[in-house]
C-alpha cells in the first residue's frame, strides 16, 4: 500500500524494486463481472438440443460422465463459449485503445469501416476465389488491414487527429458498405444468404478448428497489451502534455492502433464483423469503474461477458437462431441511443 | 559531431531554428539561447510564434531548419523520456480526463521515471508529494480536478509538471483566464520555483507582468527575435511601440522600479447623457470619485 491518497482506493504490488498498480474498484468490478461469464458459460454448455443440468455440465470437467454428453459439451459448446468470450474480449480491447488514442467515445472499429473492409475482403474472396475457409479468412483479414491503412493515411495530416479520423472512417465505411451489398446483388441467393449471415456477425459456424487458431492469435495479441498501456494511458492528457511527460506519441498510437486493428481483424476473419461490442464494451466499464480513462483490462473481461451474453440470446432466448451481431445491434443500438442523448444533455 | 554550439552553459537553446506548419514557415532562422537559472519570459503580438518556438523547444514540433540543443545536444537525439527527465512543459489546452483526482493527474507527471514492471516507486511517492505541497494542492489531493477553480486547476498542472522533477521548466501562457488573482499567485509560484534553482521559460500576454517577474526577456515579432535582455534595458516604448504597434508611455513602477507599460491612448467613456435613468446618470456623474 502507499501512504498517498489519491482519493480512489488503489494497491501498489511490488516486490525487489518492481511494482503494478491496480485499481482496486476496476478490479473488483473485474471480478464480479468474471464470475458472472463462468456463470453464463456453464449455461452456455448446458443449454441446446441436447439439454442438461449444470450439475451434468460440471461432471464433464470432473470426468464422471459418459462419452455423449463429453462430446456434446466439450467438442460441441466450449469452443462456441471460448470464442465468444475471447472474441468480445478482443473486440473490447480494440475499441478502448480506438476510443482512447482518438479521445472519442464514438470511435469504435465497426464505426470506422473496419468491419466493412473485412467483409468487402471476405466477399472478393468468396466471389473470384471461390471461398475455402482459409481464402475467406486471409481475404477478411486483408480486407480489414487495408481498410486501416487506407483511412490512416487518408486522416493523417502532419500527425494523426482524432475527429478526423472518425470521420474519414465513416466515410470509408459507407462507400464500402454499398461496394458489399453491390457484390451481394451479383451473386446467386444460396451465396448471398451464407454471406449476409456472415455479415452480420455470427458464432454458428465457430468450430474447433477455427476457434482454436485465432483464440491463440488473441491471446498473444492481448499478452502484448501491456506493452502499450501507459504510453497510451499518457495520451489522455493530449498530445502535447504526453509528449511533453516522456511519450512519443506518434509511435504509441501506431503501435495501439496497430495491435487493435489485428485483434478485430482476427476475430472477423472467424465470425463475420460483430458490431458494437467495441463500441459500448469500454463506455459501459468506464461507467462501472469509474475511472479515469478506460481501463482496458476490465473492459475486456466485460467484452467477453457482453458477447457471450449476446450468443446465449441469440441461440436460446429468441425464437428462432439468429446471427450474434443481429443481438449486439441491437443491444448496442440502444445503447448508443442512450449515449447519444446522455452526452448531448451533459453538453447542452 | 559538428553541431553547432552557443554558451556551453545554456540548458536550452535554438540554433537557426526553423518551423514549418505545413508549408507556411512560421519561425525562420532564429537562434536564442536561454540563460541558465533564469526566469526567461516571451513576449510578442498574437501570432508572432511565441507558443511554436516553445513547442519547438520541447521537442513537440520538428525542426525544419536548425537546431534545439537541450544540455548542449540536439534534442531531437534525446529519447522522449530522456528529454521528459530533463526539460518539464505546460502545454495550452492540455486534458484532464474525466473523474481523475488532483494526486492521480500530478502522478501523470512521474511518466518518465516508470517503466513497465516500476509503475509506482518511493520516488515517484515523494516527488508527487513534494509538488503537491510546493503548490499548495495538498489539500485538494482527494478532489476531482473537474471540480476545481481555474486558479487551482492550473496549479495542479504545475505540480503535475513539477512532479516531473526537470531542472528546466516551460509554459505557454500559464496565466491565460485567471483572474488577476490568481495570476499573481501563479507568478509568485513561479518565482519561488526559479528561486529554488529552477530555469523557467514562459510565455506571458500581460508586459508589466513579464516586466515584473522576468529576469530575461525575448521580445519577438513575425517568427524573429527582435530584442532580448533584462526588463529594465529590454521593455522600452520604442520596442512596444515596434513590436505590438501600440503607442505607449513606459514609467517606473511605483513599487518595483520594473517598466510599466501604459498605453498613451488615453480615451475615457463617453459621458452618459443626462436625462436618462437617474442610476446610471449619477454614475456618470461620480466618475471622479470612481478613480480614486
Amino acid at each position: 500500500m502507499s501512504a498517498l491518497d489519491v482519493g480512489r482506493r488503489r494497491v501498489v504490488v511490488g516486490i525487489r524494486g518492481l511494482s503494478i498498480v491496480i485499481g482496486l474498484r476496476s478490479a473488483l468490478v473485474g471480478a464480479v463481472v468474471a464470475l458472472a461469464t463462468v456463470f453464463l458459460a456453464l449455461l452456455a454448455l448446458a443449454l441446446g438440443d441436447f439439454p442438461m443440468t449444470l450439475a451434468e455440465v460440471v461432471g464433464v470437467f470432473t470426468g464422471q460422465v459418459d462419452a455423449l454428453p463429453r462430446i456434446v459439451v466439450l467438442e460441441w459448446r466450449l469452443p462456441r463459449a471460448i470464442a465468444a468470450v475471447l472474441f468480445g474480449a478482443a473486440l473490447a480491447v480494440a475499441g478502448a485503445i480506438f476510443q482512447t488514442v482518438t479521445r472519442n467515445p464514438l470511435a469504435s472499429p465497426d464505426i470506422i469501416g473496419l468491419a466493412n473492409g473485412s467483409f468487402t475482403g471476405m466477399l472478393v474472396a468468396l466471389l473470384m476465389l471461390g471461398g475455402s475457409w482459409p481464402l475467406l479468412t486471409a481475404g477478411s483479414l486483408i480486407g480489414g488491414l487495408v481498410a486501416a491503412v487506407v483511412i490512416y493515411l487518408l486522416a493523417y495530416r502532419g500527425g494523426l487527429h482524432g475527429f478526423r479520423f472518425i470521420v474519414v472512417g465513416i466515410g470509408i465505411s459507407a462507400m464500402l458498405a454499398s461496394v458489399n451489398t453491390w457484390m451481394l446483388l451479383r451473386v446467386e441467393l444460396e451465396t448471398a444468404l451464407f454471406a449476409s449471415a456472415w455479415g452480420a456477425g455470427t458464432l454458428n459456424s465457430v468450430t474447433a478448428a477455427t476457434a482454436v487458431p485465432a483464440g491463440i492469435c488473441i491471446v498473444v495479441l492481448l499478452a502484448l497489451l501491456p506493452l502499450v498501456t501507459p504510453a497510451v494511458r499518457q495520451l489522455d492528457l493530449g498530445d502535447d502534455a504526453a509528449s511533453a511527460t516522456g511519450v512519443a506519441v506518434g509511435r504509441a498510437r501506431l503501435a495501439a492502433i496497430a495491435l487493435a486493428v489485428c485483434l478485430v481483424s482476427v476475430v472477423t476473419a472467424v465470425a463475420g464483423p460483430i458490431a458494437f461490442v467495441a463500441l459500448a464494451a469500454p463506455q459501459i466499464t468506464r461507467r462501472l469503474t469509474r475511472s479515469p480513462g478506460i481501463p482496458f483490462v476490465t473492459t475486456g473481461v466485460v467484452g467477453g461477458a457482453l458477447l457471450l451474453g449476446s450468443d446465449l440470446i441469440a441461440q436460446h432466448v429468441v425464437p428462432l437462431t439468429v446471427p450474434v451481431g443481429v443481438v449486439t445491434v441491437v443491444l448496442g443500438g440502444g445503447y448508443l441511443v442512450w449515449l447519444l442523448i446522455h452526452e448531448s444533455r451533459r453538453r447542452a | 559531431m559538428s553541431s553547432p554550439t552557443g554558451p556551453p552553459d545554456s540548458p536550452l537553446q535554438a540554433v537557426g531554428l526553423g518551423v514549418r506548419y505545413d508549408r507556411r514557415s512560421v519561425i525562420d532562422d532564429l537562434s536564442v539561447a536561454v540563460p541558465p537559472g533564469s526566469f526567461t519570459v516571451i513576449i510578442g503580438p498574437n501570432a508572432c510564434g511565441k507558443s511554436t518556438l516553445l513547442r519547438a523547444a520541447a521537442g513537440l514540433l520538428p525542426a525544419s531548419a536548425g537546431t534545439v540543443l537541450l544540455d548542449g545536444r540536439d534534442i531531437a537525439l534525446y529519447s522522449a523520456k530522456d528529454t521528459a527527465r530533463r526539460l518539464g512543459l505546460l502545454p495550452q489546452g492540455a486534458v484532464s480526463p474525466e473523474g481523475i483526482t488532483v494526486a492521480e493527474l500530478v502522478a501523470r507527471g512521474r511518466y518518465a521515471h516508470q517503466r513497465l514492471l516500476r509503475q509506482w516507486s518511493a520516488a515517484d511517492e515523494s516527488a508527487v508529494t513534494d509538488a503537491l505541497r510546493v503548490t499548495n494542492v495538498a489539500d485538494l489531493a482527494t478532489r476531482p480536478v473537474d471540480e476545481l477553480s481555474g486558479g487551482q486547476r492550473q496549479r495542479v498542472w504545475i505540480a503535475m509538471v513539477l512532479a516531473q522533477q526537470t531542472p528546466l521548466i516551460l509554459l505557454d501562457e500559464p496565466t491565460t483566464y485567471l483572474d488577476i488573482a490568481h495570476q499573481i499567485e501563479v507568478l509568485n509560484l513561479l518565482h519561488d520555483l526559479n528561486g529554488q534553482g529552477r530555469t523557467i521559460v514562459a510565455v506571458l500576454h500581460d508586459l508589466n507582468h513579464a516586466a515584473r517577474y522576468a529576469s530575461n526577456i525575448i521580445a519577438m515579432q513575425d517568427g524573429r527575435i527582435v530584442a532580448q535582455g533584462p526588463p529594465r534595458t529590454t521593455i522600452t516604448a520604442e520596442l512596444v511601440a515596434e513590436v505590438f504597434g501600440l503607442a505607449n508611455v513606459v514609467i517606473s513602477d511605483p513599487l518595483t522600479g520594473t517598466p510599466l507599460v501604459v498605453p498613451a491612448d488615453t480615451r475615457l467613456p463617453h459621458p452618459v447623457a443626462t436625462g436618462a435613468s437617474s442610476s446610471s446618470g449619477s454614475r456618470a456623474g461620480s466618475r471622479a470619485e470612481q478613480t480614486i
